[in-house]
């Protein structure tokens, strides 16, 4: 399910094809499905309760869109979502509805001056070279606007762990997804939304519609358990389950939200860990804030080397993120 | 009950306990403080607290923050060092030797580990040490996600200048307490007080105040920056010299006509006041103004130098000022704003 669900192409503002492979898994369920005006999947399962939970969980991931096409057929671009472009060079990507390959292309180190051999390459020298020989050609198949996503396909690796792209946050979706299709008998709204990457867009207009009292973000979050973190300050750890936030840069969790996450671990004794990392955003702040305020907790599969190709997750990680957000909702119902 | 002099409800404001998200003891406090004095007081599940004075039609929201800036704990090592990361704009080298209060009293001071040079002063080499002797995770009085804010004492200074800790907006909030307590009888508009949360943390708790209230007006009463002290960048605010009206600052541009009816009032009343364009930094009206189909806002700010540290300085004619000129705004009819069709 994480590969199926990793590997399609859901750039920010263009999640058609993450949304259509969520609908087709959903098509046999009894359950109330409803696509708003930007793009967001609704999901209600069960009877309408007093009080309305909400689950969220983003599925646009990171990637690049094309902003030019030069007069040799190169396509420049720029970042959708936070991205480290100093990763970019010689990485494979596709474009367009078509997933047409391409490579970003980079000087060889043959030709390379030594000062430049010393540095990050220029983001702004940046392109995509997909093999066109003139801006006629690439006219025919590349458009201004058209989304890049890194061409990657996600594998297991280790005795747990998966490799790819996106699993922020297909991941999330991945344990909303479950929740959805399992045999339970919980009342709850699943809002697969849009637009995170790029600031929490899909999840403000989620919330206004859903009017939930009460919110659990299923996030991914950054794993700082690589050598070169300073330990004294790290994020979160692979393999030591899900991550319970404390506050990032959207919200502060109130203590009652995140006591009850803790609480609902510990008799669970499922196991869990704080996201002691208090920058970077969520969709809790989003859905916290809006209307007359929503008791949001969030909660986040740890993954490492994330926005980029080849980020690591674990999937014990994610089936102990996904026993949390399942007590949550119990303890709610 | 004696009545308490604007100074006092200062000290007692200022000295507590509330950084963003946990605003209680000051909202007991001041809770305690309007008393019987206002008709309506209520709280919501966000943790803002309303004060409502009758009047005619229409709503006016006047706001001030309960929040102060403060610190998170987000580890705890086996020496039992505890490591910060900031809550709101707070600058890790004003930390340096500062005393920082938990909300069970336990208290410490913030050190550096070795540095080769200031420039490599940043929240990683921070630490802060309550005089625990080592401790496992579990027992520790201290837990990851635990707030700290400043611990200073309000001290009266010379010339009636007031220094204290969280002034950014107790300040503001001792303001709104005075003015409640002065009204009598009914009012052209009803008003809501609000002492709202996590202002410095993005606004937030105004945001959820004021879609509730759904107010037709809205007016922010807060601190803002000066440009009287050495070498301080440009700005026309100056300690002392009356309420500040706010033309614009990063949250919002205060609506002309209610920009007039401060200037008009204060004209009438020889209240002074100067006029504050501030580059940065935000408050509760920037919230409020945006709020459903927008809310006609404006702001009045209390001049107060070096916001955001441990000494912050206002001047209490200011502040006295300030509860004059929230005073008749109150009591004023505000102009019609938008709403009528065209001719």
């Amino acid at each position: 399910m994480l590969k199926q669900l990793s590997n399609l192409d859901g750039i920010s503002g263009r999640e058609d094809l993450v949304r259509s492979h969520l609908l087709e898994c959903l098509k046999d369920t009894p359950h109330e499905i409803t696509v708003d005006s930007m793009g967001n999947l609704l999901v209600k399962k069960g009877k309408t309760i007093s009080e309305q939970l909400m689950l969220s969980a983003h599925m646009d991931e990171v990637g690049l869109t094309i902003t030019a096409i030069d007069k040799k057929g190169m396509l420049k671009f720029c970042p959708v979502g936070g991205i480290d472009t100093r990763i970019l060079p010689g990485l494979r990507v596709r474009f367009g509805a078509d997933r047409m390959p391409g490579v970003i292309g980079v000087k060889p180190i043959h030709l390379q001056k030594k000062n430049e051999q010393q540095k990050p390459f220029d983001p702004e020298t940046l392109y995509i070279d997909a093999g066109f020989s003139s801006e006629e050609e690439a006219c025919r198949w590349a458009n201004v606007g058209d989304y890049v996503a890194f061409d990657v396909d996600c594998i297991s690796i280790g005795t747990d762990c998966y490799r790819g792209k996106a699993f922020d946050n297909r991941a999330g979706c991945m344990i909303l997804l479950k929740l959805l299709l399992e045999d339970n008998k919980l009342n709850f709204c699943a809002a697969f939304t849009v637009q995170e990457e790029v600031g929490t867009r899909g999840a403000l207009i989620a919330a206004y519609n859903l009017k939930p009292h009460f919110a659990l973000v299923v996030e991914t979050t950054a794993a700082a358990d690589t050598p070169d973190n300073e330990k004294k300050v790290a994020g979160t750890v692979l393999g030591a389950g899900p991550a319970i936030s404390i506050m990032d840069r959207s919200i502060m969790v109130s203590p009652q939200a995140r006591g009850n996450l803790v609480a609902l671990a510990e008799k669970q004794s499922l196991p869990f860990q704080f996201r002691r990392f208090t920058g970077a955003g969520t969709e809790g702040g989003a859905i916290a804030h809006s209307g007359e305020g929503v008791e949001t907790a969030v909660v986040s599969v740890p993954c490492r080397y994330i926005h980029s190709p080849n980020s690591i997750i674990s999937m014990w990680d994610i089936n102990n993120t996904l026993n949390l957000a399942r007590a949550w909702l119990e303890k709610h119902q | 009950m004696k009545k308490m002099a604007i100074d006092d409800t200062l000290k007692k404001l200022t000295e507590a306990y509330g950084p963003s998200g946990e605003e209680e003891e000051v909202r007991l406090l001041i809770k305690e403080m309007i008393g019987s004095s206002a008709d309506n007081l209520y709280e919501d599940r966000t943790g803002n607290l309303y004060a409502i004075k009758n009047g005619g039609s229409g709503r006016v929201m006047v706001s001030a923050h309960m929040d102060e800036i403060g610190i998170i704990i987000i580890d705890v090592d086996k020496q039992g060092f505890l490591r910060l990361a900031p809550l709101g704009g707070i600058s890790p080298h004003l930390l340096v030797g500062q005393r920082l209060r938990f909300k069970d009293g336990s208290t410490g001071t913030v050190y550096h580990e070795k540095l080769n040079s200031w420039k490599e002063l940043d929240w990683p080499k921070l630490y802060l040490d309550i005089g625990l002797k080592g401790c496992a995770p579990d027992d520790c009085p201290v837990k990851i996600g635990d707030l700290a804010c400043l611990d200073q004492p309000l001290v009266k200074q010379h010339n009636g200048r007031l220094m204290a800790k969280a002034m950014d907006d107790r300040a503001g909030c001792a303001v709104l307490i005075e003015v409640i307590k002065r009204l009598s009888g009914d009012l052209p508009h009803e008003v809501c007080f609000l002492f709202s949360v996590q202002e410095e943390l993005g606004l937030r708790g105004a945001k959820t105040a004021a879609y509730r209230y759904d107010p037709d007006y809205g007016l922010a009463v807060d601190v803002t920056l000066v440009g009287d002290t050495p070498e301080s960048p440009t700005m026309a605010v100056s300690l002392g010299k009356g309420p500040a009206v706010k033309v614009r600052d990063s949250s919002l541009f205060c609506h002309p006509q209610v920009r007039k009816l401060i200037i008009d009032l204060a004209d009438e009343n020889s209240i002074p006041y100067q006029l504050e364009v501030l580059t940065r930094g935000g408050t509760d009206a920037g919230a409020i103004h945006v709020t459903r189909e927008g809310v006609p806002s404006g702001a009045i700010s209390i001049p107060c130098r070096y916001v955001h540290s441990p000494s912050e300085i206002i001047d209490g004619k200011d502040l006295e000022m300030t509860v004059l000129l929230v005073e008749k705004l109150v009591q004023s009819c505000w102009p019609q704003i938008g709403g009528s069709s065209l001719q």
